[in-house]
């Protein structure tokens, strides 16, 4: 089965992306399949590579990072959630004039079709957030 | 049918009552995060929880309740307890998922 699966809460917040990130594993360990991560809202917050937390807590930007280098997992951050709150790969930060990016290695910025998308190849969609 | 699946303390917020205000009969309820705390015996909400179960089944997050200090004694008979593999096969048994967030 396919699964799409929708962030909308940043990181260190509440718990969305704990959840998110343990239901994959376990969708993954059951057989089944990630069609995409799609990160809307506040979640655009889980894909920047400047994230540092203190050393003994979960690194929840790496841990994503390492998730879709594993399992070849897509993860979308939306594009417009994502300029609002400055998060740019190296397109969207010549486009805007600015003198670095940041997104985390695995991710990917795009546009909301990509949701819409997931939402129709899936089997199903679940939503995480506040 | 149809998964719910809520997220916040029904002391919190009230997705919990707006969910069951919904639930059609033979539709099931995971909680999940703070919504665990709603699994707990001898609180306010037991009574409403309980006449819940008369036509939906009620499960709980494991994982969640746990680190809540929740265990197994302290959850109301009859909610099954389920761990993320079990969150995956509740989803895959469901035609669909509605998250009240």
């Amino acid at each position: 089965m396919k699964f799409g699966i929708l962030v909308n809460e940043g990181p260190y917040q509440h718990q969305a992306s704990d959840s998110a990130y343990l239901f994959i594993k376990a969708v993954l360990e059951s057989g089944h399949e990630i069609m995409r991560v799609f990160f809307y809202h506040d979640g655009v917050n889980n894909g920047t590579r400047l994230t540092t937390p203190p050393q003994d807590d979960r690194h929840i930007a790496n841990r994503w990072s390492e998730l879709a280098e594993k399992n070849g997992i897509d993860l979308v951050l939306c594009v417009a959630a994502a300029q609002r709150r400055g998060i740019a790969d190296d397109d969207e930060a010549k486009r805007h004039g600015k003198d670095a990016s940041n997104i985390a290695p695995g991710f990917r910025i795009s546009g909301l079709g990509q949701l819409i998308e997931a939402g129709i190849q899936s089997d199903r969609l679940i939503v995480f957030g506040d | 049918m149809l998964l719910h699946t809520i997220n916040k303390s029904p002391f919190d917020k009230n997705t919990f009552d707006i969910c069951i205000s919904h639930a059609k009969k033979g539709s099931s309820i995971l909680l999940i995060e703070d919504g665990v705390y709603a699994v707990m015996k001898g609180t306010a909400y037991e009574g409403k929880v309980k006449d819940t179960m008369k036509d939906v089944k009620v499960y709980v997050l494991g994982p969640d309740a746990k680190a809540r200090g929740i265990d197994d004694s302290s959850i109301i008979d009859g909610i099954e307890s389920v761990d993320y593999v079990g969150f995956v096969e509740l989803t895959a048994n469901h035609d669909s998922v509605q998250s009240w967030l």
